[in-house]
Order: C-alpha cells, then structure tokens, then sequence
C-alpha cells in the first residue's frame, strides 16, 4: 500500500503552491521551511512585474487556504537531514531547529522593548537591524517571535521577565521528526548570485554598488527606508542610476545560463525609481531584453520613458570617486560602436538567481540535478524532483504554474507507488 | 440546529488594561442574554482553550471569542466542523489602535461585541451542495502537445480522460514539426519529435477515450455534471465530463500580412514550411539562410507582444539545417534574442556553430530578390551601419503566433451593452470580451466562449494564480492561453491537469474552488420573490447562473465561486448563504449604536473586503496605528457581495458615514473575484439617489481602493474621512 502523502521542501511560493494544489485535491501535506516564515523570496519583494501589484497580497490568499484546509502541516525553522526508501515508501528525517519562542507567544511584542541587543536584519538583506528578539518581519506567517540566540548576551534572560505568556524557552533544542511520505517536492528556490564575486563591479567595497533584491527592500514602504530609494553612502536620492543587467548571469565565468527574471526585474524597478523620483534619470546596460509574451507591454511601457536610456553592452568595470560617493561604468556601446564611461550616483546589480539546494543539496540519489545545480529529476518517475526556481530560473508566475504541475506529479508518484 | 451560545473575553495582549471589560460581559449577557460567558487573560494559551474545550463537551456550539483576529491563533480556536466559531478582533480592531481606557474606545468595543453575538446568532452551519454522481472525468478540448500532454497527465492520476480533436489525426502544430527544441541537457540539440510516441501512449491508455474529426456542440451544465456534445462525422455524441481543459492551441501568425518583409516572393517562407521541407527532405540546397526574427510580433502595427517561442524556433532550425547541408550559413536578423534560463546554453551552441546573429530593428528589414537569389538589407545596430547579405537561397520569416481563442466574432455581453448604451453618463461596470471562436460553445447566458483578458487570450490575469480563471472547472492551457515554448506548454498541460482535477474533488465534496476552496456553503434563491429582474444573472463575474425564457435565475450552484456577488446585486434580496446573507450582515449594522446627534460622537460605518482590506486593518492594529473611535468595521467575502440595501439603512439609521474599502480595480484589478469591487462602486454612484431622496449629501459615502500594503494610509484615509464628514455636520436622520 504506497503512503499517499506528499512532502513539500520549501515554503516559499512554489512550495506553498505545490502544497495548496496538493492539499486541495484531497493529499495530506507536510510543508517544511527553513525560514521561521512561510513565504519565501516574495515575501522579500515590493511589487510582482507586470501588474505592480503586492506580493503580500497573494501571500494572504494562500496563507488563508492553508489555515482553513486540515490536511497540510507545515514546519518552519526546519531542514531535511535524510531521505531513504523510495517512490510511495519514503522514510524522512526532518529536523526543527529551536525558535526559542514557544507555541504560545501571542506576537504582543512586549519582548522586544525589553531586549538589550540588535543584530542585522537579514530580511533586508542587512541594510537595519532587529533585536536579538525579533517578529521575521510585518507580514510574518506564522505571526511567532523568534530569538538569535547568537546574539543574545551571556546570561541575559530580559525577555523572558517581559514575556507575561511565559512563551519563552531560551533552553529549548532541536527536534527530530519522522515523515513517512509517498513523494518529495524540492521547491527550494534561488538565492541571489553574491555580487561579490564579480569583483570588478565592486559590490562590497563600493557602498552605493547595490543588488536587485536591495533596491527591494528600499522601495517597500514598510522596509529600512520606508521606502525611499536611497544611497546609502549619505541617505541621499540617486539622480541617475545605472542598472547592470546579466551580473553574473550569461557568463561562463559565473552562471552560464540565463537567469529569466532580471530583464523584468530591472524594468519594474524602473517603475519604482520613477515614481521615487521624477527627474531621475536611468541607464539600462544589456545584452538582450528579454521580456517573453505579454512581459513585452510592459517593456515597451518602459522604454517610452523619456528618461530611461538603453545601452547594448556589458559594463566592463565600476570604480568609484570616494569623495562623492558617485560611480563610473565603463562598457562598451555597441550601439555606438565605442567605449563609453558613464558616471552616476548609484549602481543596480541585476544579479541573478542561483538554486538554494547547491547549498545543501537534495540527500537522496534518486534526485538528479544538471549542470548548473538545478533539481531536475522527474517525480511522477522517481517520487523526488524540483519544482519553481528549484528547478530551472523562472519568474513568479511560472513558479506557481511549474508548482501545480508538480503537485500532479506528486500524486502521480504518490498514487503510483512503486510502479 | 438548536443553539447552545457561549462568549470568551480574553484580557490579555493589552485588551484588560484598554477595556472595562465589565461593560462587554454585560452586552453579552443583558443585551444578548448568553448565560456562558467566560474572561480569561490568555485565552489562547492551553488552560483558556480547555475552558472553551469544555464548554463545547457541556453542549455549547456557537462559540463567540472576544480576543484576536481570526488571522492569528486560527488553529487553537478551531473546533471540530461542528462548532460555529465567530472571533471578535478586539485587539487589533480596537485595543492596539485606540486610547486605552477611553470612552469612546469601550463604546467601540461593544459596538464590535454586538456585531459578533449578532452574527453568531444568525449564523449556521452551510451543508454542503452535493451533486448526484458527480463526474470526474476530464474533458480535453484540443489534441496537439498541450491537449495530450494534459490527458496522459490526468490519467497518469487515474482519471478517465475524453480528448477532442478538430483534425483526424492528434498531434496538431508539434505533429508537424519535424524536430522539437531541446528539453533537456545539454540543451545543444533538437529533441526528436515526440509526437507519435504520445499518440501511442494515449492509444493504449485505456482511460483516455479520444474523439477525433470532432468538435464541442455546445457544453451546458457546470463542474461535475457538464454534459459536452461532441459533433463526429455528422452525429453528436454526449459525454459526462468534471471540469475541463481548454488547449486548442495557437496558429501561426498569417504570412500574407508580412508583405512589408518579403513574402510573396519565391523563397520567402515561414518557420513552418520549413519543418514541411525538412519532413520532405527539401533543405538540401539551401547554403545560406537568413531567419528574420519578430516577423508581425513585436510590433504595435500588428502583434505588440512577444510570441515567446521564434527565438527558440529560428535556433533549432539553424542547427537542423546543417543535418541536410553541413556548411550551410545562417544570418539571423533580431531585435534581443530570448533564449531565457536553460536555453542561453543552446543560443551559445547555436552561436559556436558560426551562425551570424546580426542585431536590428525588424520593421526597416528589405528583403530583396537577387538574380534568382534573395538579399536581406538591414541596418546593424552593433556595426552602426547599413549591411547587404546576399546570394540567400532561402528568407524564413520567424511569424509568431496568435491564440485560436482571437479568431471570431465579438460579442460584448448584450445586456450590459444596453444598460451602458441607455445610461451613458451613469458610471458601468466594463463588459466583457468575448469571442466566438466556437472552441467550447458554452451554453451559458454570458456567451459560448471564455472571456478573453487582452489580445484575445483567456489568460488568468493574477501572478500569483495562472489557473484562476472566469469560468469555473474550465482550464486553460498551452497556446491558447498565452504564446509560449515547448517546454512551457508540457508544464502548463499538467498545471491545467490538476487544476481540473482538483475541481472534480472539490464538487464531489460539496466544496468551492479557489478561492474560497473548501467552501461549503453556497448561494440559495427564495424564488417566491424574485422579480426577474436579471441583476444575478447579468452581474456574476463567472456566470454560474443561467436564465430561463422568463428571465428566471437558475443557478448552475458548481459553478458558484461563492462571493456573494448575486447576493450584492438582488434589490429582492432573496439571495442568502446559510453563514452570509443580507439580514446577517444588515443585523450587525444594526445592532450598532449610533448616539444622538448632541452627544456629538459622529459613527461611520465601514464595509471591507476580507481578502485585502480586512488583513490591511489588521496590519494596522499590529502596528498600533491609530485612528479615528467612530469607526465600525464590518467584513465582507467581497464587496461585490455589497447590497444597496445596507447603505440606505445605514444612512437612514443616522450613520454619518459609509466608506467601503476595497480591491484595486480596472485593467490592473485585484479583486479575486474579478468585478466585485467594481460593481460595489457602481452600485455606490447609483445610491446618491437615494440618498437625496433622505436629504443626505453623497460625499457621506465614499470608496477606497486599497491593498494590503496599504495599512498604514488606513489612519489617515479615515482622518480625511471625518473631516470631511465633520464639514457636512451630523446626519439629520439621527434620532427618526
């Protein structure tokens, strides 16, 4: 008899698809994340392209499904340490890392005005900081505190005092639970490439050289900036910005292959840029716009902005004018058929996406990934395989239709058993 | 069911120190008369649950919880499906965004006190509607790559499959084709073509039932109980079908329109008449070739859109070329290559075979005959100058596509043409697209096809939903949907597969799809009084409900995505969901109270969506924004599902204001259900008559669109509000 229920790895908006679809059919579910919150990279994000429309907005629509459908459970804070058996007869490990914050916290808040310590705010990629007690962000689902314990002072128990629902357990330790399921989705998504290691354009030692995910921290109202777009060498709004598309995408000494998303990326935070403010002027440096179907309107919308310039060419080097702060590109205009410089007061890296799994990869040998680290095996055939930005680049929306399609894949494995 | 109320304070999270919570226990049990009232000051914790626990095991099951937003805790509050749980937000509606102890903020905390023992008394449990023998069979209109691929997809679930195809063979455009793009690594040679594999497969496959030669005669009913008439070789048969998926595919954009690039002239050809000569085996002399991407696409004269696949298409034809001529040359013409994600590999095998890629904009490419032989002049961006390639054997125009759904005539929904025709200065809602493009042939009063979002595609419009879609159980997918490659179409088929079988479920379990899945209650009609006036069956946005020759409603309840917005419409009010109706909802505006005019405490009563605004309110408290006491807040499924008849008791009930709050509408909309907030604003400009009818001004009526992220303008949309209201002074009604 094959076990019918299906594990989801990643709670990001491909799992949390996958999950739903599955789940909606009538499949028991278990979702587990890394993350101390469901909703992944968007959670991250200000607006989706084309439609500039709030990624929270869908976000609630699922976490609505999921808190009303019985039959998913899901972890957060956890990881898979092993998979064993196979197609309709898996044996997982999972293991749930402590929160610190019990099951009880009624996210009051109370805890954080008495914490002593800050620590970078990874949810915005560094650009603030939480307390050492945290909510992961606004939007937080589960809405549940969580402590980094690396940053808590030795023997400092201030939270714990303030906590009236003694919903605190500073000795809690991870746990291990046991799945038996029927078939495994990696819908683990993608990081952003680290723009460090194109040390030519300067990102980490230039302050005002930032990334595509940054800018969205900068525009969301409720990020670091409360939204403003700016430097953050002085706090002060960019004039002219630069955008430097395939960094570290297209590129046989970085990523290969093309990352699908940054065109658009960059197009929509065009938008953002010209809403922040009117006069700016932008400089788009490329090799192909590639803006598939539809994506094409919202491109051509762009691009009859008076102020947004596109440049055919690959940006070369950035350096930087330390008493200004300002930054000069050097590329070629193939356009022109010259070598341009261009100096502006702030560089956006249009990096792109590598897989989360190269990290840690899948712990099963019936998972195959290609070349790139992608997770490519079939699941309907082997019972394990990748869906979403886990298994080929890919905007939003063909996430979430590559994760339905995967959930019938799930079942199929599932259902199938070992045929 | 006979019920037994109990109602729970918690005191904890700031409610104890902000409320006199001694006041809400006595509307509880004065003014509501409930004997099991309870105040714990850590409701959620494992004690406050037990004494709920408890309660229930002693009989109680209606449940009212004083506390937090039913968005938190939704898990220790639930009871079983037996118990009828109603939250009461009094901590992020009222505790964390006013002052605490105030007088004003206690009255507001009875206020929403009421509203919730109101609701909870009106409330029942929704039985669901169960269908006799409900079908699960899925119907596939359309047997090319996408068609079959979502067939052998739903089987492979085991589901019976019925699949029709208009040509006597299955395979459609990729059955033509003589080799397909890459699907997997290296992604540096054409995959061969797959097709008859596939017919093969599904030829076997005992659950699939193919008709070919046929077409849909028409498609009545709605999920689980449509019945499809398939019309083969001059007679009709008729299938049971569940849910349904559309994949009829795209054609190739017609090259009589590409003149301006060449065709007409000998030589001159299409991406398809060279997958023909390379079946027949006619590429063989042909030593050098330019392909001339964006032929029609791109271009605001004829395609504005990108066709997704020429790219890929023109590269696939460059490498197989050389199987017939190894040293034939290829010139391809692009404005951007889009070889996205994996298959920047293949443009870069395809560049190392010596392919020139010659940069350009399209229009403004000459195709020239040259003593027998063609020339392409065009201008190269990266030279920066004017260039000739010459002696050509061969022009292929890379001609797009365009969805089979664009090919028809047009029908705007004739009802809605006359009401906007007749009222032209009254604001109306937009009227849908639809074509006749005799794909379904739907038996449905808002006409045979689905509606189509832009250039003619049923798409989904949501990001984050590709499969919602405007007719319930029917799909869409591959081609038809939007242009797309290959490898696309393979996983919209089986995105589409689950969607239509997860529809099937859902019916057989008396449940709603997305998004209300796992809904069980559903719109029921008190026929007695209905005047025939058609608003229910005009303004559905998935047109779930028929009319008889009468005009009489009837509801295809499958079809129901249960929004409410029939019930939004009725004047009749005659539309009611066992845990929605407009008594219920016009009971908890009622049971606010709304002082006398010298008491000088104005009240504004506010309807929000719960999809968006209500989770952006709830932000609000989380962030303890504060704003104005005279707010009463009351959620709605949508605002669609807003009857006029609330706003003029409202109104003549002394409310000094009403203000709705909901999704973004227009080409950019977010309402899930599509016109819901649309129509609430056009019912909104039509109820100033009303209003003056009271001698009331209509700017004490006003609308919001807002999203999520909106939360924080909520303090300051409500300020400007009761300034505004405070200018017009008290409404006069007060006290009658």
């Amino acid at each position: 008899m094959p076990n019918k229920s299906i594990l989801v790895v990643g709670g990001g908006i491909s799992g949390l698809t996958t999950a739903l679809e599955a789940a909606e059919v009538g499949y028991d579910v278990y979702l587990v994340e890394k993350n101390s919150y469901l909703g992944g990279r968007v959670a991250q994000m200000h607006h989706y392209f084309p439609k500039l429309c709030p990624p929270n907005c869908g976000l609630e629509i699922n976490f609505k499904r999921l808190r009303r459908n019985p039959r998913i459970k899901f972890f957060t804070c956890a990881e898979v340490q092993k998979i064993s058996g196979r197609k309709g007869d898996f044996d997982v490990t999972v293991k749930v890392n402590p929160r610190y914050v019990k099951p009880e916290c009624t996210a009051c808040g109370d805890c954080v005005a008495a914490c002593p310590v800050e620590r970078p705010n990874e949810f915005n990629y560094g650009l603030d900081k939480t307390k050492a007690i945290y909510l992961p962000h606004p939007f937080a689902f589960p809405m549940k505190y969580i402590i980094d314990r690396a940053a808590c002072p030795d023997g400092c128990s201030k939270c714990v005092e303030a906590c009236k629902y003694n919903a605190i357990g500073l000795n809690m330790a991870a746990e291990t639970v046991n799945l038996k399921v029927g078939a495994i989705v990696y819908a683990t998504g993608w990081k952003p490439y680290d723009a460090a290691k194109i040390s030519y354009y300067g990102f980490g030692r230039h302050q005002n050289v930032l990334t595509n995910v940054m800018l969205e921290r900068l525009a969301v109202p409720n990020g670091p900036t409360e939204g403003r777009i700016v430097r953050p060498s002085d706090g002060k709004e960019p004039e002219t910005i630069a955008f430097v598309q395939c960094a570290g995408s297209r590129d046989e000494n970085h990523q290969p292959y093309c990352s699908q998303i940054c065109c658009l990326a960059t197009l929509k935070h065009i938008t953002y840029i010209r809403e922040n403010n009117p006069n700016a002027k932008i400089y788009v440096f490329y090799i192909d716009i590639r803006a598939l179907g539809k994506y094409e309107d919202f491109y051509t919308k762009v691009a009859q902005d008076e102020n947004v310039v596109f440049i055919k060419g690959k940006v070369g080097e950035i350096t930087e004018d330390p008493a200004t702060g300002d930054l000069t590109l050097e590329t070629e205009d193939q356009g022109a058929g010259q070598t341009v410089k261009q100096t502006v007061n702030m560089v956006v890296l249009a990096t792109g996406m590598a897989p989360s799994v190269l990290d840690t990869g899948v712990p099963s040998e019936l998972a195959a990934s290609d070349s790139d680290g992608f997770v490519v095996s079939d699941i309907a055939q082997t019972g394990i395989g990748g869906a979403g930005c886990a298994r080929k680049p890919m905007e939003v929306s063909a996430s979430v239709r590559d994760a339905t399609a995967a959930a019938l894949k799930a079942i199929q494995a599932a259902v199938g058993g070992g045929k | 069911m006979t019920k037994k109320q109990a109602v729970y304070f918690c005191t904890g999270c700031g409610i104890g120190e902000a409320l006199d919570v001694q006041a809400l226990v006595k509307v509880a049990k004065g003014e509501f008369r409930i004997q099991d009232v309870k105040e714990h000051s850590f409701l959620c914790g494992p004690e406050g649950v037990d004494l709920i626990k408890k309660d229930i095991e002693a009989g109680a099951n209606t449940v009212t919880i004083a506390a937090c937003s039913e968005r938190v805790c939704y898990d220790v509050f639930n009871f079983g499906p037996s118990v009828i749980v109603e939250r009461v937000p009094l901590r992020e509606r009222v505790a964390w965004v006013q002052e605490p102890g105030d007088e004003d903020t206690n009255m507001m905390a009875e206020d929403y006190v009421r509203m919730g023992l109101s609701r909870a008394k009106a409330t029942e449990l929704p039985e669901p509607f169960l269908v006799e023998n409900p079908s699960k069979t899925i119907l596939v209109v359309g047997g090319g790559l996408t068609g079959m691929t979502a067939a052998l997809e739903a089987a492979g679930a085991g589901y019976e499959v019925v699949l029709v195809e208009k040509e006597a063979t299955l395979g459609g455009w990729a059955g033509k084709v003589y080799k397909l793009p890459p699907l997997a690594e290296p992604y540096t040679e054409p995959a061969e073509n797959n097709i008859p594999a596939l017919a093969k497969a599904i030829e076997d496959n005992p659950k699939i039932k193919v008709y070919t030669g046929a077409t849909m005669e028409s498609i009545a009913g709605g999920p689980g109980v449509f019945d499809a008439k398939i019309k083969q070789n001059g007679s009709t048969v008729q299938e049971r079908v569940g849910a349904i998926v559309l994949a009829t595919g795209a054609l190739p954009y017609d090259p009589k329109k590409l003149e301006y690039l060449g065709y007409g002239k000998p030589n001159v050809v299409t991406h398809a008449d060279v997958e023909e000569m390379a079946k027949s085996g006619k590429l063989k002399n042909v030593k050098r070739v330019a392909f001339i991407q964006c032929a029609g696409s791109r271009d605001a004269e004829r395609l504005p859109y990108c066709s997704a696949a020429c790219c890929i298409e023109t590269l696939k034809q460059a490498v197989y070329l050389k199987e017939f001529n190894p040293n034939v040359q290829a010139y391809i013409f692009y404005k951007d290559i889009r070889a996205t994600g994996k298959y920047e590999h293949f443009y870069k095998a395809v560049q190392q075979t010596g392919a020139v890629f010659i940069k350009t904009e399209i229009p403004g490419v000459q195709v020239n005959e040259d003593g027998g032989k063609l020339a392409v002049e065009a201008k190269d961006i990266i030279l920066g100058e004017d260039i000739t390639i010459g002696d050509l054997d061969l022009v292929v125009l890379a001609n797009g596509m365009q969805t089979n759904a664009a090919f028809g005539e047009e029908i705007a929904e004739e009802a809605e043409e006359e009401a906007a025709a007749a009222k032209e200065d009254e604001l109306a809602a937009k009227p849908d697209q639809i074509i006749k493009s005799n794909m379904l042939n739907l038996v449905y009063r808002q006409g045979p096809e689905m509606p189509a979002l832009k250039y003619g595609f049923p798409d989904s419009h949501f990001i984050c939903f590709p499969y919602e879609t405007r007719r319930t159980g029917i799909y869409a997918a591959g081609a038809v949907r939007a242009t797309m490659h290959v490898p696309t179409a393979i996983e919209d088929a089986a995105g589409a597969a689950l969607k239509a079988i997860q529809c099937v479920e859902c019916v057989a379990r008396g449940e709603a799809v997305h998004p209300r899945a796992g809904d069980t209650s559903y719109p029921e009609f008190n026929m007695n009084r209905c005047t025939q006036c058609k608003r229910c069956t005009e303004e559905c946005p998935f047109g779930a409900i028929n009319e008889d020759e009468k005009a009489n409603p009837l509801p295809e309840r499958t079809r129901c995505r249960r929004c409410g917005t029939c019930m939004g419409a009725c004047p009749e009010r005659i539309i009611s969901f066992k845990d929605y109706s407009v008594p219920m909802i016009g009971g908890m505006a009622k049971t606010i109270e709304v002082p006398e005019e010298d008491e000088e405490k104005p009240r504004i009563l506010i309807f929000a969506c719960e999809n968006d605004a209500i989770p952006a309110l709830d932000m609000a408290g989380i962030n303890r924004l504060k704003y104005s006491a005279w707010v009463r807040v009351i959620p709605l499924r949508c605002l669609g599902s807003l009857n006029l008849v609330w706003v003029s008791d409202a109104m003549s009930s002394g409310f000094d204001g009403l203000l709705l709050l909901g999704c973004r509408h227009g080409d950019d909309y977010q309402c899930h259900f599509i016109k819901g907030s649309e129509l609430a604003e056009v019912r909104l400009s039509k109820v100033s008559e009303t209003l003056d009818r009271l001698g009331l001004e209509s700017e004490r009526c006003r609308m919001h669109q807002i999203s999520i992220m909106d939360y924080y303008r909520i303090p300051k949309l409500i300020e400007e509000f009761v300034e505004k209201l405070d200018e017009l002074g008290p409404n006069p009604m007060k006290g009658f």
